[in-house]
């Protein structure tokens, strides 16, 4: 029996290459001066849901992402890797959302898309590794959850039952629980597959239907700034106090002289 | 009322340390604020737990003691911690930023509407002003007082971020395993112990996840506790580069890291990740192999007691903190090293 499976993918700005003028002089976060990439965990969650989608004939893969119009990037970037459709959550409303706010938000649209199994999203995002919002998401529909998922082992319809394998501090461990759910996968769960040529072929032109708050029902007072409880009261630059050090060169006579000054002052043994 | 509360982390009936060290940390802010500190235990076989905590200035432990309760699940925990909750009115909630904290603590955030933040490396209070709407529509300025100032590294390191939840409670923060010091504050300490009962808290429809299977192993590294850390960054290069690093680190009795860019490249395991996402390390010297120096690098270094600085990029901002500055590649500087310690140590 098919699945109902429902993504939740970010754009984010690429963090892992944050140059000098990341920041604005204001301090806030300078988005043109970072490619946007496809949230990395969020690709594992998207290849969890292709592989169920494989293995359960007639799945379906929908894909949400909330954020600028500029984030049905991602979109596109599913259904060239196997999803079918994809839903672009944007309005200037929802501006300024910390992860309570957007769970709202996402969770709204998760309800009107209504009919769904099982909700995929990566354990967190690059640009506030906060791993907040997929539990916060499950709580808001009233599910539970299995986060760090590493592998969804089975999963079935019927019995309303998934199992599933999840890191854990120090460990591994298996865990079964019912569907619906919402899983959030780990970053060393298995990798992307590639884009598929046919697909980019056939939506290269796709469109998506951009919902805004009015058309998910949100409550004003739940999303953007007014529904964050979290402010960003200050932020600084950091300027490290230049500590006094000596400077030397790879040369086989400083190396040797640094050993034995290090072990005369029994600083290693 | 409007205690500073510790969720407690169990493995077994063992209290973690990440916990021990919150308790230590929230035991000054609820002085500072002149509140009672609370702890929330929820497990299975808890009998005489509290012994573990009250040492650390625990005023009142909160023991959710049944079967099912252990290993972690989702639902029943935050039952227990959101209906605690909502009796105690607490204003500040610490819990590790671990598996189970960053599974719970979202979830507990959402049912209460409260702001959470995650992986804070400082914990202070304080007071200040800020513009909010009025009801009709308007900014105002608002003074606040005695708030938690939740700090962290943000944003790819560049900036240190300190988030506030005036309006709502209880201001909740999850900070890593080692960030904070454990230390007990009294031996004798005496708190009290109230023993819930867990079906009042805990509906019996939250039993729903079953733990199939479950292997926890002893880390595989002492990072934490280690004397000497060899760490390696991008400017290792690659896997086998590592194999340099763990050939030094076994010479000098060392334990090797690495930074999350070297993580991220596959090239080490990422539970050897130094900074704020993942260990932070205390030791007596820090070799810092190709390692740029990235905020949240530093955050979980920067107490090292001497830190050498192998980088071929004079301008590297982790030299800004270093006491030896080598200028040199990973590849050149290392086996040179683990010659002239060789020789030396005979």
């Amino acid at each position: 029996m098919g699945l109902k499976i429902i993504v939740l993918a970010k754009q984010v700005p690429d963090t892992r290459n944050v140059g000098p003028d990341a920041m604005t002089p204001e301090g806030t976060v300078n988005r043109a001066a970072l490619p946007a990439v496809f949230n990395p965990e969020d690709l594992n969650a998207l290849e969890q849901a292709l592989r169920l989608k494989d293995a359960n004939p007639g799945s379906t893969i929908t894909m949400l992402t909330m954020g600028l119009p500029k984030a049905a990037e991602v979109l596109k970037e599913g259904l060239y890797r196997g999803a079918d459709e994809g839903v672009l959550i944007t309005d200037r409303a929802l501006g300024g959302a910390d992860t309570l706010a957007t769970s709202y938000t996402l969770a709204q649209a998760i309800k009107k898309v209504g009919d769904y199994d099982i909700i995929l999203c990566g354990r967190q995002a690059i640009d506030g590794d906060t791993a907040q919002v997929g539990p916060q998401v499950a709580e808001k529909l009233g599910l539970t959850q299995i986060t760090y998922t590493e592998e969804i082992i089975s999963i079935d319809k019927e019995a309303k039952k998934i199992v599933a394998k999840r890191h854990i501090d120090g460990g591994v461990e298996t865990v079964e629980g019912p569907l619906p759910i919402v899983v959030t996968v780990n970053g060393s769960a298995a990798p992307c597959r590639t884009r598929n040529v046919k697909l980019v072929w056939k939506n290269k032109n796709a469109e998506f239907p951009a919902w805004g708050a009015a058309d998910i029902e949100a409550d004003p007072m739940q999303i953007g700034k007014a529904g964050s409880p979290t402010n960003v009261k200050a932020v600084k630059s950091i300027v490290f106090k230049a500590k006094e050090n000596k400077t030397l060169t790879s040369s086989d006579a400083d190396i040797e002289g640094l050993i034995v000054e290090l072990m005369e002052s029994n600083t290693i043994g | 009322m409007n205690s500073v509360f510790v969720y407690c982390e169990l493995e077994g009936n063992k209290v973690a340390d990440v916990s021990l060290e919150l308790c230590t940390k929230g035991r000054k802010l609820a002085n500072t604020l002149g509140v009672q500190l609370e702890a929330v235990l929820v497990g299975t076989g808890l009998d005489g737990v509290e012994k573990q905590v009250m040492p650390y200035g625990v005023d009142k432990v909160h023991v959710f003691d049944a079967e099912g309760l252990f290993p972690y699940t989702s639902l029943p925990h935050t039952s227990a911690v959101v209906n605690l909750f909502k009796e105690e009115q607490p204003q500040i909630c610490l819990l590790g930023a671990t598996v189970i904290g960053r599974d719970l603590g979202p979830r507990v955030s959402s049912a209460l509407h409260s702001g959470l933040t995650a992986d804070c490396t400082q914990l202070e209070i304080g007071d200040f002003d800020m513009k909010v709407k009025n009801e009709a529509g308007e900014f105002v300025e608002k003074h606040y007082e005695q708030q938690l100032y939740q700090i962290r590294p943000a944003f790819g390191g560049s900036i240190i971020a300190t988030i506030v939840n005036p309006e709502h409670r209880p201001q909740m923060a999850t900070v890593r395993d080692g960030v904070m010091k454990k230390e007990i504050l009294d031996e004798n300490y005496k708190g009290e112990v109230i023993k819930h009962d867990v079906a009042k808290y805990i509906p019996t429809t939250d039993y729903v996840v079953k733990v199939l299977d479950r292997h926890v192993e002893a880390a595989k590294h002492n990072l934490k506790g280690a004397q000497i850390i060899v760490a390696g960054g991008y400017g290792v290069g690659s896997a086998e580069g590592f194999n340099q690093l763990f050939e030094l680190a076994k010479e000098l009795h060392a334990e090797v890291g690495a930074s999350r860019a070297a993580v991220d490249a596959g090239w080490i395991d990422h539970d050897r990740q130094i900074g704020q996402t993942g260990v932070t390390v205390r030791p007596k010297v820090y070799i810092a192999c190709g390692i740029s120096g990235a905020i949240q690098h530093i955050a979980g270094m920067k107490d090292a007691g001497i830190i050498i600085s192998i980088n071929n990029d004079p301008n590297a901002p982790i030299n800004q903190i270093a006491d030896y500055i080598i200028n040199g590649t990973v590849e050149e500087v290392v086996p040179k090293l683990i010659k002239y310690y060789k020789k030396n140590s005979k």
